[in-house]
Parts: C-alpha cells; structure tokens; sequence
C-alpha cells in the first residue's frame, strides 16, 4: 500500500508544493525546519487542510483527485497530534474505544488488547485523562490512534510537547511498534535523534518543498544535500549483534561492511540496532593500521569529496555496500591523494548505539 | 396548586415560560452559537450584536415592537389574523415569543463561549477517529460544552422568570393566561397589599439565588484537560 501524495497549498505567504512517495512498509520521517510546512503535509493526508489541492493516493483507494476530497471521518488515518489531545470528558477506555468503535468491522485489525499492550497502558485504562502525565497522555493518544486499525498512521512530533525523560519513556515503544505493526507511519520531526532512531525513509522539506526522499542510510550521507555538510554530519548504520565478549566486556554487531566492537550491551544475539557514526570520528588510512587503539576498522571505497569551510573535505565511503562519511582536513587528502574509487581504511574512533 | 389562589396560578404561568423559553432558546440556540463559534464570516459581529441587543434594550423597547409587530395591525399580528387565527398580543404564545427574544443573550452568549473555549483541535482528533460531523457534535462538543449548557439553561430559565417589561406590553396582566410572578408582585404593591408582595419576592429572590448557586456549582466540578 505505497503512498502518493501532490499537494498544492497556499496559506498568505507560504506556499506548500509537494510532491512524494511514501513506501508501504517502515517508518517515512518527514524532517525539516520549523515552519516548513512539514505539519501542513500531514494534516493535507490526514484531509484536516479544507483548500489543499492536488492528489492523494492510499494504497488503492483515492482520498483526493480534482476537487474530489474523501473527509477526513472516512479516511482509514490514525493521527497522533503533537500535544495529547485526549477527550477530557472520557476515561483512557472510552478514549480507546472512540475510533475503536467507529472503524468499519471488515478493517479492524488491531485489538484494543494489542494497542494497549504495545503501549503499555493496561494500569491506565480506567483513569481520567487529566489524572496522566505526559508522556502517559501520549502513550494513550497512540494507542487510540492504531485501536482504529489505520491503514497509515501519522505522527505530528508526537515527542515535541514531552521534556527529555518522557521522550525516553516513549521512544522504545514507538520502536517496537515499528517491528510489531505492518502500518506504514508518517512521522513528522525536527529532532536528528528522533529520526536517526525511528525512521527508514527520510523525506526532507524545505520551504514548502521536498528536497529529497530515499532510504535514511543513503539521505544522511548524500554529501548534494545539507545534512551531510553540517558538523554534525553523520552516517547511520544498521547492524545485528553477533557475539559479546565477556573478557573483556564488549558487544560484536556486525553489518554488510564488516564488525563493530562497542562496549557490551545486554543485547540477545540476532537482536537489530542502530549505530550513529559521526563523520568527525572517521579517520582514512591506505593501508590496514595494525599498531592502534582503534578496534573499528573497515576497508572502503572512495565515493564522492566535497570541501567543507576552506580547510576541510567531507567524504562519502562504501564500506560492503554501506555509506559511511569521514570529516578530513584538505591537506589530509591530498596527501592520502584521495579520489572516487581509491581503496581506503577507515577508522571509526567512537559509535553511538542508538535504543 | 390550588386553582382559586391567584398567586399560585401567576406561580405556574411563571415556570410553564420559563421553562417553555429555555426549551426553544436551547433548540434553537445551540446551533447559533456553534456557528457563531466557527464561523469564519467577517460580517459575524452583525449577528453577535443583534444577540446582545436584549442586554442593553430597555425591556419597554422591545415590547414595544413585539406588541406592533404581533398585534392585528402588525406584519406577523395580522398575518394570523388573515389566517384565521388569534393575533398573538396579549396571548401565552405571544409572551413566549418575546420572552426568547428577551432572554436569548443568556443563552447564546454562555453556549457560544464554551464552543469557542472548546477549540478546534478536539474536533480534529474526533474526525480521525471516524467521528461524522453530526456525531462528533454529538459526542464531543456538547459533553464538553457542558458546563456552558448548565450555565445555559439555568440562565435563560432565571431570566425569563425574572422579566418584567417585555411581558407588561406584550402579555397584559390576564390571570392564569398572562399574569407572572413579577406583575403579581407589582399589582400587589400598587393594592399595598406587602405581606403578598413579601411571600412572592422573598419567593423569587430564594429560587433564584438557588438557580444561580446550582450554575456556579456546577460548573466548578468540570475543569478543562490542558495539553
């Protein structure tokens, strides 16, 4: 059930003009900069933008074509609003029940019991909504959210209104329900953490514009695109733990490009993880250092070089397959005489496990 | 009751209007104020004034025009009268007509302001969750609106007992037909008859120190759910 969607929408100054694909399966961040129309898009989907023009395609059914518009109350939408907006005259039950109740019976597909498991609300149900906290509120507003079996779920920085240690409390869950739940997830968001954690795909909007979609290992590193030209730039990577060792305390996890050895974490083996390598923490090398400290090194290829300031030269690696970036001095490459193809080592002196 | 008091009969005309008022200002008035609430038309304010009108109108005034306009010789008197029917002046339905239009603000004005105190967002929520326009009216903006339908009907109950002007020009003074609670009271102050004047003021000053109580407390039991 891919997502097609071209909205044109005007509002005073601001124009939206956007245009995408949103793939069945995963979780599609929409990031981007405040204002730039990334909650405009969403609510376009989701048919809450009464003068959005233009096109909207969920799966095989038309939500919207040439003035034709399917209201909102007909869409099979679940959509998480960026503060909990739970029905204060309800308990958490009657809150879950609400859109429960009113999807057709041939679609639904999630069991209140699941949605309340997945989110972990089971001692909650028979509160008011003003006895939660926040990031409690969240959990319900999602789960009332799938309770309606959706067939696209989207997500308006459902973790923007939560202080640092509620977002920590909800992340795992929308983890998880990623892996449980075959519903593709729109996930509006600012925050790099939030997306490097959650999303698949990556859809970048800029001034009302989608500057770029594709898969996020490959948007993070396009050195032809701004995220990968900040000092923050940094390659994600997903890898498998493989083995711990014991004596000495780490976790193997290994990805298409070879094995990174971190720290040990409690992980079962075969469990999937996410690793952040910052393109500053990237050394190259020609030949394999045998006389260091560093544990992480892979052999790569050269793809692409793009100066960065008037000192530094970012580049794009494929280690098996895999993008990587490397923040180098210019000087440095020209002595390594860096170019696309050339066989290089690259060392990786810190990486982030992400959940 | 017993039907020869006529105090007790003015009693009863009393609350039957009140209560007959509030009925159709709540029926009629719900779906005004919620289009007041979201309506995004500019020329709004024409129909907010007029609402309010009734507020600062000396009741004599609108009775006035109510008496011309339902009378024989007025446009809506003497289309009944055309019809075969009662010109409306001096008639039960006749002061029920001017008593919704003398106490329409204090039901139009609370309901549009817990609409409007509502906002759009729970709406939204509820046309993701598959709610039709009518149900999620239904289910969400009226049981949230609650304590504006409270305050509501209490209000336009209380001051439709309370009205005065408005019923001496368009009602007269008929026992059991047109005579309320507060032209009893004026009759028997104008006879100097003050022990009845006493019962029926302390009466009315009691019922609605106790309507106004029950809308204060009331309201304070239902609290809004912040984001």
């Amino acid at each position: 059930m891919t997502i097609e969607a071209r909205f044109r929408i005007e509002k005073g100054e601001f124009l939206l003009d956007a245009e995408l694909d949103i793939p069945e399966k995963g979780v599609s961040a929409v990031f981007g900069p405040s204002g730039c129309g990334k909650t405009t898009l969403l609510r376009a989907i989701a048919g809450l933008e009464p003068c959005a023009d233009g096109f909207l395609r969920v799966g095989d059914q038309v939500w919207q074509q040439d003035g034709f518009t399917v209201p909102t109350h007909r869409r099979a939408v679940g959509y998480v609003f960026q503060e909990p907006s739970l029905f204060a005259h309800l308990d958490v039950r009657r809150n879950l029940e609400y859109g429960l109740k009113r999807a057709p019976v041939s679609e639904r597909r999630i069991p209140m019991e699941r949605a309340v498991a997945l989110l972990g609300i089971e001692p909650l149900l028979d509160r008011q909504a003003d006895q939660l906290s926040g990031g409690e509120r969240q959990r319900v507003a999602i789960a009332r959210a799938l309770a309606m079996s959706p067939g696209i779920l989207l997500m308006d920085e459902p973790l923007s209104a939560l202080d640092a240690a509620r977002k920590q409390e909800i992340l795992p869950y929308l983890e998880s329900l990623n892996e449980a739940l075959d519903i593709p997830v729109l996930y509006v968001s600012h925050s790099p953490d939030e997306v490097a954690r959650l999303a698949d795909h990556l859809i970048l909007l800029e001034e009302g514009r989608v500057t770029a979609t594709g898969a996020i290992d490959e948007i993070l590193t396009r050195l032809d695109l701004p995220l990968a030209h900040g000092s923050e730039a940094e390659a994600l990577i997903k890898a498998t733990v493989a083995g711990h060792d014991e004596a000495y305390h780490l976790t193997h996890l290994d990805f298409a490009g070879g094995r990174f050895t971190v720290t040990h974490k409690p992980l079962p083996i075969g469990h999937s993880v996410r690793l952040r390598v910052a393109a500053k923490d990237v050394s190259l090398t020609l030949e394999r250092q045998s006389g260091t400290s560093i544990l992480n090194i892979f052999p790569a290829t050269v793809g692409e070089l793009m100066p960065v300031g008037s000192a530094q030269v970012m580049v794009r690696l494929m280690t098996g397959g895999v993008p990587m970036l490397a923040r180098i001095t210019r000087k440095s490459a020209a002595v390594l005489d860096l170019k696309p193809g050339a066989p290089v080592y690259a060392q990786a002196k810190s990486v982030a496990l992400l959940s | 009751m017993s039907p020869g008091n006529p105090d007790l009969i003015a009693l009863g005309v009393t609350l039957k209007l009140a209560g007959l008022t509030t009925l159709i200002l709540l029926l009629v008035g719900t779906p005004l104020a919620w289009w007041l609430s979201r309506t995004r038309w500019r020329y709004r304010f024409l129909i907010e004034a007029v609402v309010a009108l009734p507020l600062v109108l000396p009741p004599t005034v609108l009775g006035f025009y109510l008496l011309i306009a339902l009378g024989p010789h007025g446009p809506i008197g003497g289309m009944m009268e055309s019809l075969g029917a009662q010109p409306l002046a001096f008639t039960f339905t006749g002061l029920v007509i001017g008593s919704v239009f003398y106490s329409m603000p204090f039901v139009i004005q609370p309901l549009q302001g817990a609409f409007t105190a509502i906002g759009k967002r729970p709406m939204e929520v509820a046309a993701t969750l598959r709610a039709s326009p009518l149900d999620r009216f239904l289910t969400v903006a009226v049981p949230l609106a609650r304590p504006g339908f409270v305050t509501a009907a209490v209000l336009g109950f209380a001051h439709t007992v309370g009205e005065f002007g408005v019923v001496l020009m368009i009602g007269g003074n008929i026992p059991g037909q047109t005579q309320v609670l507060s032209i009893a009271i004026y009759d028997h102050v104008e006879t100097l008859e003050y022990t009845h004047a006493h019962w029926l003021s302390g009466g009315l000053l009691l019922l609605s120190f106790l309507l106004l109580m029950l809308v204060y407390g009331l309201n304070r039991r239902f609290t809004v759910v912040q984001p």
